[in-house]
């Protein structure tokens, strides 16, 4: 069968990109460069175009080489180069395999729902919120389902691993802490799950043609694809073997045509064919659609926040509630204005509006810093995430997430840039701190500072102790959080990172000269 | 599960033939059965308090014939000054059992270069492992609780690939599954910890710290170095961090303490901002005693060993000699 390459070569593309762009979610030893992440994402449609959009780099051009692959060849990119379409591809044919498949059948177009979740989209994302399109952007949604649920089980797994090799004196396979669990994340990303494997499993890509919107934006574009798909119908002879194999359900054996906007280019039919009656041949006869553009201007979008949100999404669920041990309780809250956006990200508005919460940075940054919100960005910057500092700081020299972010939501900066990049402000409680209320030395928010933006003074007491207090800075703190990590005041903590709303640039460490005239001759001091 | 580490110790001498048995053998005491013994131990628990608290005691660094209480070495590279300072300690076999498990704690806190003097020198770290297994060691295990992101610390020091070279093992400190709770009997403020399992199962214990300016604890040496083996810092430093430092000294006391001095970080410790805060001391104090290790580096930092809380406070409980003058030390110029 002379079309039988084709489709050899697609389910090679498409097992090669799903398991690459797996196992980048998966990685949690953080093997994989971020150049690599770079390339092998290069082509992910909505990240790329988000970046195009508010930075219009060369290196996110991406999406206008989706394109050209869909005016030239159709819905190629669904089948071979989207991970959530592939991935529907396997959920679908493990489970079909065990069944007493009969075959699919041809389905009208739910045109309605698509073209209104499309619409509905669109209109969205003009009106400056990209929420619905993070919500539906297939490559999000591939990530949230991997980094929300299978990271954690290969941490699992990987762990039991681990303690079964201890005991041998194996450590190369080490134990991997917990990510933060952000439920709203879960629950988003587990009900995905289970609509994916539904809709894969009864109908093949139902999901792609009615729910996706990049699907369906393709749909409209492929309908004017160079090459194509279609039947001759001198050779069709009707025996349904092509219908049967089609996850789109695109193919009208009574009409004898091929529903484009559906077809997702698997070239199943190709193979399945025994009479010649189908090709993949050029159709440019049939004349030109014009192409429309959308333009999309980000604005502004208010930040609902509050206390009682950022409670709910900070605390409880991301670390133990142990009981308290120091001797005085604190009783300052701490309210948070703005949430912390991650280092490069410029702005909570330039991240938020170009986010699409794919949680790729959050499963790469080695430090658990980034964590999925809930309600900080506000509701419809719900999943996107924010700098949290329960598990730990943002390591000093640490550019992975700048690295990787396949939208330029957070752009890559040099790490001396980094270095300097002021995400928030330390703000420091006088009142809840260990040193005011118990009257002991602590340290541990100065000790953690890299640029020393948090410096211990002398602390004047009754006792006459020595005693040192903490004093901030403000022109040198980068918003690292190493001093909140660090705190151990509870509940609640005596320093903290307020968000800044725009990203500033912090003054450089001072350095001065120390004067290093030593003497190996002369006497120990002992 | 809570059991000290003197229950352990009871232990251990009540299983001693058969350990050594399993030596013989080349099997070794895996860790569930170390875990069943510290359980049926701890019914003789209740009873070891009776007696008081034998952990500093049973504890204790194997009586050595070493001339020396302490060796004091200066104007060398780190790893010359170690070899001399262990050759006038009589060797690292008097540290070592033969076919002895060794736990090497260098201070690997921070994502830094050797020359920022944040982490312990990895070319003392190395040497050390190396006179370890020429001693007879079975294995040399490294690790530490970092406060940078481990993974970056443990490469960015030198040290992982100093202690892969030299035979070592480098061993992960991040996860709460490998800490064990543990009593301190001793302690006055702290009274339980969560320590890594190393720590309790090593024969011999040799603690690396590097000298260091450091903004709560105004100098970190040696006891301040034991931190890292502990889970739950923030304890520490909500409940009087110096007391809590001296108590945990308590717990059990290094066989061999060896203070790097090379390069020292003066101020704005224990991360440093750069390489100015940084003078090229080229020193090193080795000690069996970990409060004679801390007053001697203390006083090559500029500071009385008295000013500095912990060590004082240690000096209280009787956990090693503060007054140097009653001490006899080898000092060694290179």
């Amino acid at each position: 069968m002379k079309f039988s390459r084709l489709k050899q070569i697609r389910l090679g593309i498409s097992v090669l990109f799903l398991t690459l762009i797996a196992l980048i979610f998966l990685d949690f030893r953080n093997i994989i460069p971020s150049s690599g992440v770079k390339v092998l994402l290069y082509l992910q449609f909505v990240p790329s175009l988000l970046n195009f959009l508010n930075t219009v780099a060369v290196g996110a051009s991406g999406f206008i080489v989706a394109i050209i692959l869909l005016v030239l060849f159709g819905r190629i990119y669904c089948s071979s180069l989207c991970p959530l379409g592939i991935f529907q591809d396997v959920i679908g044919f493990v489970i079909r395999k065990n069944k007493n498949w009969r075959g699919f059948q041809y389905l009208q177009p739910h045109n309605i729902l698509r073209y209104s979740i499309l619409i509905l989209t669109l209109l969205l994302l003009i009106s400056g919120t990209g929420f619905l399109l993070n919500l539906l952007d297939p490559f999000s949604t591939f990530g949230r389902i991997f980094s929300n649920i299978f990271r954690p089980v290969v941490v699992i797994v990987n762990n039991f691993i681990a303690i079964v090799l201890e005991p041998l004196g194996v450590h190369t396979i080490y134990r991997v802490r917990w990510a933060v669990v952000a439920p709203v994340s879960v629950v988003v990303a587990i009900s995905f799950l289970l609509l994916i494997v539904w809709l894969s499993a009864k109908h093949g890509r139902l999901y792609c043609n009615t729910i996706c919107p990049v699907g369906t934006l393709f749909g409209l574009i492929s309908k004017i694809a160079i090459f194509q798909i279609s039947i001759d119908p001198n050779k069709c002879k009707e025996c349904k073997l092509c219908e049967r194999v089609c996850k789109a359900g695109c193919i009208d054996l009574q009409n004898k045509t091929i529903d484009s906007s559906r077809c997702v280019a698997c070239f199943n039919c190709l193979v399945a064919c025994q009479k010649d009656g189908l090709q993949f041949k050029n159709i440019w006869k049939r004349g030109v659609f014009a192409e429309k553009e959308e333009k999309i201007e980000p604005e502004r979008r208010g930040l609902i926040l509050s206390s009682v949100i950022w409670l709910i999404g900070n605390t409880g669920f991301t670390e133990q509630t142990k009981k308290i041990i120091q001797s005085k309780a604190t009783t300052i809250p701490i309210l948070l204005k703005n949430p912390v956006s991650p280092p490069g990200s410029h702005s909570i508005e330039h991240f938020t509006s170009t986010c699409t919460a794919c949680h790729l940075c959050v499963s790469a940054c080695p430090s658990n810093v980034l964590v999925p919100s809930f309600l900080e960005y506000g509701l419809l910057g719900m999943m996107q995430p924010k700098m949290t500092f329960n598990a730990g700081h943002c390591n000093y020299e640490c550019t992975i997430c700048m690295d990787i972010c396949p939208s330029g939501a957070i752009s890559p900066l040099e790490v001396e840039k980094k270095k300097l990049i002021q995400t928030g402000v330390a703000k420091f409680i006088k009142k809840n701190c260990v040193v005011y209320t118990d009257k002991t030395n602590c340290g541990a928010c100065s000790e953690h500072c890299p640029t020393k933006a948090v410096n211990m003074i002398p602390y004047p007491n009754p006792k006459n102790n020595r005693l040192v207090i903490p004093e901030v800075n403000p022109d040198y703190c980068i918003g690292c959080g190493g001093c909140e990590h660090a705190c151990p005041t509870k509940p609640y903590k005596a320093i903290y990172v307020e968000g800044n709303a725009i990203h500033k640039m912090a003054q450089k460490p001072e350095v001065k000269k120390i004067d290093p005239t030593i003497d190996y001759n002369e006497d120990f001091p002992f | 599960m809570l059991h000290d580490y003197s229950l352990v110790k009871d232990i251990y001498i009540g299983i001693n033939s058969k350990q050594s048995e399993n030596r013989q053998t080349g099997g070794i005491m895996n860790r569930r059965e170390f875990l069943k013994k510290t359980v049926q131990g701890s019914v003789v628990a209740g009873s070891s308090v009776a007696f008081g608290n034998f952990s500093s005691l049973l504890a204790a660094p194997p009586k050595s014939s070493a001339a020396y209480d302490l060796v004091a070495v200066k104007g060398g590279e780190p790893e010359i000054m170690f070899d001399k300072a262990i050759a006038s300690l009589g060797g690292m076999k008097t540290f070592v059992p033969k076919g002895g498990k060794v736990l090497v704690k260098p201070n690997i806190g921070w994502d830094a270069p050797p020359e920022r003097a944040g982490n312990t020198h990895p070319k003392l770290v190395a040497r050390i492992i190396e006179h370890c297994l020429s001693a007879g060691a079975k294995e040399v295990s490294v690790f530490d609780h970092t406060c940078d992101q481990w993974k970056r610390c443990y490469k960015n020091s030198g040290i992982e690939s100093a202690v892969l070279n030299a035979g070592g093992k480098i061993v992960s400190g991040d996860s709460e599954g490998y800490y064990q709770s543990v009593s301190i009997l001793n302690g006055k403020r702290l009274t339980e910890a969560k320590v890594h399992e190393l720590f309790l199962d090593a024969d011999a214990f040799i603690n690396v710290p590097i000298l260091k300016h450091h903004s709560s604890s105004m100098l970190t040496i040696g006891m301040k170095n034991l931190m890292g083996v502990v889970w739950d810092r923030r304890t520490w430093h909500r409940n009087d961090l110096h007391q809590c430092i001296a108590d945990f000294a308590s717990y059990r006391k290094p066989s061999l303490t060896v203070v790097d001095a090379y390069n020292v970080m003066k101020r704005n410790g224990p991360r440093g901002v750069s390489v100015e805060d940084v003078v090229p001391m080229k020193s090193q104090i080795v000690s069996t005693d970990l409060v004679a290790a801390d007053a001697a580096a203390a006083k090559l930092f500029g500071h009385e060993p008295g000013d500095i809380r912990h060590i004082q406070i240690a000096s209280q409980m009787n956990l090693g000699q503060m007054d140097l003058k009653s001490l006899s030390i080898n000092r060694i110029k290179l």
